[in-house]
């Protein structure tokens, strides 16, 4: 019975979010005031069936309710109750399912924070949202209803959570990304009305900069959340793959970071318009593309795509009304770019176009390498091809690097124009401590000089001693006048200084070792020395495991370490589970392979340098995108009324 | 920087999403024409996976409506399918037989031991050469039969709960209905 509520709920949901797009989008086109104001109660009641939905199939998990056939795919009854709660977006149904959650969570906070925008304005941003979350809840009931039950076939026992997912990492991870994913449909409604309305003024932006941020942020923490699962889950230490998936991922952070940038100028001196209404288009459009098509199954294979051909078909009439629609209105309303503001070479203007330039470029060989082998498989009927890690490596290394070394100037640069004389002042400085950082740290780490660590760090220390220049130099003035928005700045900054610390040095330095190891076996990891003691069992509430006992000796310290082997009953499927000894500077991971004759194992120890840097780089930048928008003058904004509304906006 | 190129962007758009979806069409496996779909099941002798000294033929399949399901322990929807069809087995009572596609025996046995057998008896295509003469396209894929053998209905790709209650119960169902019409007359 609850799961045919949870089904109504979500048909009622439905509804109410054509009624929001109608109302919003005909009540501002024909000024009908009492349209707009209803809207309000309409979004929240969205929201509440939604929430009710997800309610019920959360009930169908923690009650065992096989009869529900993804409850049936995707639970059991040895489950711990918050994996079960998490396996409610193990899947495909369920994760949509908190996906059109989300989204009616962001249009209700629109709604709810908006009251300081226009009123027509408010409403076609809401009614843009309505569309949207419309088309998530279309899909979700036609093509793919977690409701659906397993009558008369009902099994006694369900089927189990794939093992991979029963995890903390993946019970925080899918939620962040979705939050970043679905928040970018603010800033993607906020461009929508702008061109819907004809004004392409600097207002659009300064309203969609703060959430554009809030949802950068949840992206990168997303992403970093996936990278740090992979590593610890996965059982080989490898911490980003460039597979499709994660890919799917990182094109709209790497479009949604342009973006926040671009509206930056936007905002404060009204160029790149055309450009930023772009972006915010894409960046959505991206999400959509990653999200869907992950969910699709497309990138796995074509074959995958084609099995379930409706929510194929479903998938790709929606993108093609989505993005072929905005981007159609976007050709028919957008102003070709004329720079009403001038600005020259040395200047903030051009830093940011340099910035945007080389994250679209990253962006564009993302989707290329991501999409090519999808369009040779199809293309040549089956045959299947792999663009591997080096063509992304390649690609990315020098962009990443000219990326930083345009960084290291942004926080001197004025707007409009900078004289050289000056940059020569406050950068020589900088300049001369990175070069001579990145000659001399490389042998105080590693006491040797490989030419990508001396690349890496001395890129790295320029963007951080820069930054911390300029924070010296105004911090000289008061550091009561320094901004919430320059701190965000500054952090987000400072954690792509240490991201690309710790990418270059795990990648460059990292020791790895397969041994053949009997009890009692020693061997060394660096110059520490490791035992293996044997290999024990234990049983965990859905599994039972091998576990095998290491002692690592590190000088005078000693660690223990206990690497599983996962047998996990209900799929019969076998899982690594790594041992790590965490720390700032160093790694210790070990995992147990297979096992050989007389007790011994495969085991492979590995020592990774610096790899908790790459997280902490994400989530220093997440922490910058919320501090920026914690800045006082995003609280004046919404006190105040806008400066520029115009009548019929007003009316 | 003229109006035009304002289009740009929509016209790259379209261009992917066109390469896309020619691919998808051109690469549907449900597209392909089942030669098969009306005709008799192919002629056929090949040895039992229980007891490879028994050859059975395609008379085994006669009597009564029957599902012909081609599998393999190298395939991972395969394993997914099989709950279904032991579910299958269970509640509906429909016959099935299995043909064990280009696999190892023993293998396929030590499958069958652990996960549960719903077959009534499952016949080895080692070489493939059955395959060839159903068109199997992959692996798994299912034929229902009649009980004069006549196929009457194929599945490329795995029997889920959609597909059972959408196609297969439903060609069943009229399987039975003729069935039982036919003991009326």
């Amino acid at each position: 019975m609850i799961p045919e509520l949870g089904q109504l709920s979500l048909a009622l949901a439905f509804c109410l979010c054509g009624f929001v797009a109608f109302f919003g989008l005909a009540g501002a086109a024909w000024r009908r005031q009492r349209w707009l104001d209803a809207l309000g109660s309409m979004v929240t009641g969205q929201f509440v069936f939604i929430l009710l939905a997800y309610a019920a199939l959360s009930q169908a998990f923690l009650a065992d309710d096989f009869s529900v056939a993804y409850v049936a795919n995707n639970s059991n009854s040895l489950l711990p109750w918050y994996y079960k709660m998490s396996a409610v977006w193990g899947a495909h149904e369920g994760s949509f399912l908190l996906w059109t959650l989300i989204m009616a969570g962001w249009t209700l906070a629109v709604a709810l924070r908006g009251e300081h925008l226009p009123a027509a304005f408010a409403g076609r941003v809401l009614g843009v949202m309505g569309l949207l979350n419309m088309g998530f809840l279309a899909f979700l009931l036609w093509t793919s209803n977690p409701f659906e039950r397993l009558v008369p076939m009902t099994p006694g026992e369900g089927a189990d959570l794939n093992p991979l997912l029963q995890d903390f990492g993946l019970i925080v991870h899918p939620p962040m990304l979705y939050m970043g994913y679905v928040g970018f449909s603010v800033a993607f409604a906020f461009a929508i009305a702008a061109l819907l309305t004809g004004r392409l003024d600097t207002a659009w932006a300064r309203w969609s900069r703060p959430w554009s941020n809030v949802a950068w942020a949840f992206l990168t923490l997303g992403i970093a959340l996936g990278s740090w699962w992979a590593y610890y889950e996965l059982g080989w230490g490898g911490w980003w793959f460039w597979d499709p998936v994660e890919n799917a991922s990182f094109m709209p952070w790497l479009a949604g970071t342009a973006l926040v940038h671009s509206l930056a100028v936007t905002e404060k001196r009204g160029t790149f318009k055309s450009w930023t209404l772009l972006l915010a288009i894409t960046t959505f459009s991206l999400s959509l593309l990653g999200a869907f098509i992950v969910r699709s199954g497309v990138l796995t294979s074509v074959h995958a795509f084609a099995v379930d051909p409706t929510r194929g078909l479903f998938i790709l009439g929606f993108l093609v009304l989505t993005v072929g629609g905005s981007l159609a209105l976007y050709a028919a309303r957008a102003t070709v770019i004329r720079s009403p503001a001038r600005y020259t070479l040395w200047s903030r203007e051009t830093a940011l176009l340099v910035n945007n330039i080389l994250l679209v470029i990253s962006m564009a060989l993302v989707l290329l390498g991501t999409l090519y082998p999808l369009a040779y498989e199809a293309f040549t009927g089956g045959d299947k091809i792999s663009v591997g890690v080096p063509y992304f490596n390649a690609g990315f290394v020098p962009l990443m690097l000219a990326l930083a070394l345009a960084l290291g100037i942004a926080p001197v640069l004025q707007w409009k124009r900078t004289s050289p004389t000056r940059l020569w002042r406050d950068l020589r400085w900088p300049l001369a401590i990175s070069v001579a950082a990145g000659l001399v740290l490389p042998l105080l780490i590693s006491g040797a000089l490989a030419w990508q660590v001396v690349a890496a760090l001395t890129f790295g220390v320029w963007v951080l001693v820069s930054h911390l220049w300029d924070l010296l130099f105004r911090a000289r003035r008061g550091l009561g006048r320094v901004t919430l928005g320059y701190w965000g700045m500054l952090a987000a900054h400072l954690g792509f200084a240490v991201a690309l610390f710790g990418i270059s040095l795990t990648s460059v330095l990292s020791v790895e070792k397969d041994q053949r190891m009997s009890p009692g076996d020693r061997d060394t990891l660096g110059e520490m020395g490791v035992l293996f003691e044997g290999v024990g069992n234990r049983s965990g509430p859905n599994f039972v495991a091998q576990r095998g006992t290491f002692r690592i000796e590190d000088g005078n310290e000693v660690v223990f370490l206990y690497p599983e082997k996962r047998r996990y009953l209900a799929r019969e499927s076998v899982m690594t589970e790594a041992a790590i000894d965490a720390g700032l500077f160093r790694d210790i991971y070990i995992s147990l392979g297979e096992p050989l004759e007389n007790g011994a194992w495969a085991v492979r120890l590995q020592l990774k340098p610096f790899v908790r840097w790459i997280w902490l780089g994400g989530l220093l930048m997440a922490f910058g995108g919320v501090l920026a928008v914690s800045d006082a003058r995003y609280r004046r904004l919404r006190r105040s009324v806008p400066v520029g509304t115009t009548v019929a906006d007003a009316a | 920087m003229s109006r035009t190129s304002l289009f740009v962007p929509l016209g790259v758009f379209l261009l992917i999403v066109g390469v896309g979806y020619a691919g998808f069409k051109l690469n549907d496996p449900h597209e392909l024409p089942s030669a098969l779909l009306g005709k008799p099941f192919p002629e056929f002798a090949a040895p039992l996976l229980a007891d490879s000294g028994t050859v059975v033929d395609r008379t085994a399949l006669l009597g009564e409506p029957v599902l012909v399901n081609v599998w393999a322990t190298w395939c991972p929807t395969c394993k997914a399918e099989h709950e279904q069809l032991l579910r299958i087995r269970e509640s509906a009572g429909l016959r099935m037989v299995g043909v064990n596609y280009k696999d190892d025996p023993a293998k396929a046995r030590s499958w069958l031991r652990q996960l549960g057998d719903p077959y009534e008896f499952v016949v080895q295509d080692a070489d493939g050469s059955l395959g060839v003469e159903l068109g199997v396209y992959g692996a798994p894929e299912s034929f229902l039969l009649d009980a004069r053998g006549t196929i009457v209905y194929k599945r490329v790709g795995d029997i889920n709960p959609r597909i059972w209650r959408d196609e297969l119960a439903p060609a069943l169902a009229r399987l039975n209905g003729v069935a039982a019409g036919g003991k009326n007359e």
